[in-house]
């Protein structure tokens, strides 16, 4: 992995922290000149990543979410969001639409489902009572290569 | 509070704003519901002209309104969303619930 800029973020996992996660982690790829719709596909998707860890990770307790985030060769971003929760018991049946362990707090089951359709790849690792982490990439600028 | 509500008619219609997300979508849902319960309208529209971010938080919102509406024979519009807005309900198959409409 040729990596030509890094960062690393921690923050407790409280919800006021989801606008100032997917904020940031935006700030960080504004120098891959992404277009508003790169940007919005990455904030939405950083936010739900956020999201699932403070509302299933650490259910009823508060923890701390630890976001890593590279700019490798390509221009390609590459982020990683990782909790020490409660893990995710069977990760294939998580990522399916629709699948929700939270339908009563009108959750729709759609996390993964965005992540996968607005980033280019998404993989999930998980371990039962030691916690889950994320890792997404997208290649920004594809529409210029292709010319 | 990042809604106004008007109600007209028998129609409802919400004035959303800002970002919808896990952290916002609470208060939303309480001020929605209050009048919901208060003027039970034949239709709710949801206006999200003036969202900036929605997540699949917002897709909950939506879906758990519709639910209350069709309970009662209403139904609900999702009225000028934004594109990236539109992409998340495209997504979420909502659009096969609710009409999406632009005035
Ligand atoms: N970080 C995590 N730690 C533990 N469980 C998780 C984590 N992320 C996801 N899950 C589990 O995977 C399920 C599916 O997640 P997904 O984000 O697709 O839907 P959701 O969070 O339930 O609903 P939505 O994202 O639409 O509000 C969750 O209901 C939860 O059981
Ligand atoms: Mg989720």
């Amino acid at each position: 992995m040729n990596v030509k800029n890094e960062m690393k973020l921690c923050f407790k996992s409280i919800s006021e922290n989801e606008g100032f996660a997917r904020t940031a982690v935006c700030g960080f790829c504004a120098m891959l000149d992404p277009n508003i719709e790169e940007i919005s596909d990455i904030r939405t998707a950083v936010s739900e990543a956020v999201t699932n860890c403070i509302v299933h990770a650490y259910r009823g307790t508060i923890g701390t979410i630890e976001i890593t985030a590279k700019i490798l060769a390509g221009n390609e971003l590459y982020i990683k969001i990782k909790d020490k929760g409660c893990g995710i018991p069977d990760i294939e049946k998580a990522m399916e639409p629709l699948y929700t362990t939270a339908a009563c707090e009108e959750r729709a089951g759609l996390g993964f489902a965005v992540m996968e359709s607005f980033m280019d790849s998404l993989k999930v690792k998980s371990a039962v009572g030691r916690g889950t982490s994320v890792t997404m990439r997208k290649k920004i600028g594809v529409r210029y290569e292709q010319t | 509070m990042p809604v106004r509500i008007e109600n007209k008619n028998k129609r409802t219609t919400a004035f959303l704003s800002g970002e919808i997300d896990h952290h916002a979508a609470p208060a939303l849902r309480r001020e929605i519901d209050r009048e919901i319960m208060e003027n039970m309208p034949s239709e709710l529209v949801l206006d999200f002209s003036d969202v900036t971010f929605m997540d699949s938080s917002g897709v909950g919102l939506v879906m758990g309104r519709y639910k209350i509406m069709s309970g009662f024979g209403g139904n609900i519009v999702i009225q000028n969303p934004p594109i990236q807005i539109k992409k998340v309900m495209k997504l979420s198959g909502i659009d096969r619930l609710a009409a999406i409409c632009s005035v």
